[in-house]
């Protein structure tokens, strides 16, 4: 199996983070086409939409309006057509009881927002270049689990 | 005495490809400058025999068959980590003896094409086989570094902890508590 291009969504409820967020992915080699959204909801309503390209990856915030990074994790999961998505979970809390129970609930990244441009880029770099392997290669992904 | 030539160099591109696929003895049809149409299927030995006859005059064959040879890479690395009797090879000399490449044209290719090192991929494969191993059996990390050829547990789990952010014994935690959650929402 051979792709060209990684989808990737994001929703983050913060403008400033969307666009360092956007930035960091645009420099890297490889190529992706990215989705932004500012909540938990608009995400969740576009994820179901009939006929759409799955993203490869999907990074979520925890805290956002409406439907928080947690709830749509839980629905991510429950849902059988979601099955090959990657989740990241993209958060400032670096609490290890949160981490884990993001883990427990099928997150398969966790990436704790990193406070510099140049580290953002290095551990999105990161999480995409192991995400490809697990869509290129027949690795299990009920087995993939990051923490950054 | 001095003699000038001038070149036609599409003519002479032409006249060299058209040389070089008339010793194969397949038929084929050329179509425009840059595209061969061969009938029928061609072997891959003859195949590679044209890509080093072309690659001669400096011609190279773009296609797709880059990507195959990616693919055959990463087949090979997991047949070699399944085969115990393989193991004790270099994966460098192995690629190599296998899949008839020289092992750096084997791996800037791969980079190239996966934007990760061969190096890396075999480490990641490892570390997913040890996952497998303890999602599906009840072998503790001893024996599992030892399945694995790795030289101590403590190298399987410095792999782990680098290749995920996560210990080996916090990876079976998740796990463990997954698999319950996951029975008792059924």
């Amino acid at each position: 199996m051979t792709l060209n291009n990684l989808n990737i969504v994001l929703a983050d409820d913060d403008e400033d983070d969307r666009l360092l967020f956007k930035e960091a992915i645009e420099d890297l080699k490889i190529k992706t086409k990215l989705s932004l959204f500012s909540d938990g909801k608009e995400l969740m309503d576009f994820l179901v939409l009939p006929n759409i390209v799955l993203p490869h990856i999907v990074f979520l915030d925890l805290n956002m309006p409406k439907k928080n990074g947690m709830q749509c994790l839980q629905e991510i999961r429950k849902n059988a057509a979601l099955d090959q998505v990657s989740v990241a979970i993209y958060s400032t809390s670096s609490s290890e009881h949160d981490i884990e129970q993001t883990f427990v609930n099928g997150a398969n990244i966790y990436l704790n927002k990193p406070n510099n441009f140049r580290k953002l880029q290095l551990a999105v770099e990161k999480v995409l270049q192991i995400n490809w392997q697990y869509h290129s290669s027949n690795l299990n992904l009920d087995n993939f689990l990051l923490k950054l | 005495m001095k003699i000038y030539v001038k070149f036609d160099l599409n003519f002479t591109c032409k006249t060299i490809l058209s040389e070089q696929l008339d010793k194969l003895g397949v038929p084929y049809q050329t179509n425009g400058t840059t595209e061969v149409e061969i009938k029928g299927s061609l072997p891959p030995a003859k195949y590679q025999e044209l890509a080093k006859n072309l690659g001669k005059y400096g011609i190279q064959i773009i296609d797709d068959q880059k990507l195959d040879l990616v693919e055959r890479i990463k087949d090979s690395i997991t047949e070699m980590l399944a085969d115990d009797t393989v193991q004790l090879y270099k994966i460098s000399t192995y690629l190599a003896d296998k899949l008839n490449y020289s092992y750096s044209y084997l791996s800037n290719l791969f980079s190239e094409a996966t934007y990760t090192s061969i190096e890396n991929f075999v480490i990641l494969k490892k570390v997913d086989c040890a996952k497998e191993l303890m999602a599906e059996t009840n072998l503790t990390l001893t024996e599992i570094a030892y399945r694995l050829n790795y030289s101590s547990v403590a190298h399987l789990s410095g792999q782990f902890k680098k290749t995920t952010g996560l210990t080996p014994s916090a990876y079976h935690r998740i796990l463990k508590k997954r698999m319950k959650r996951h029975l008792n929402n059924q």
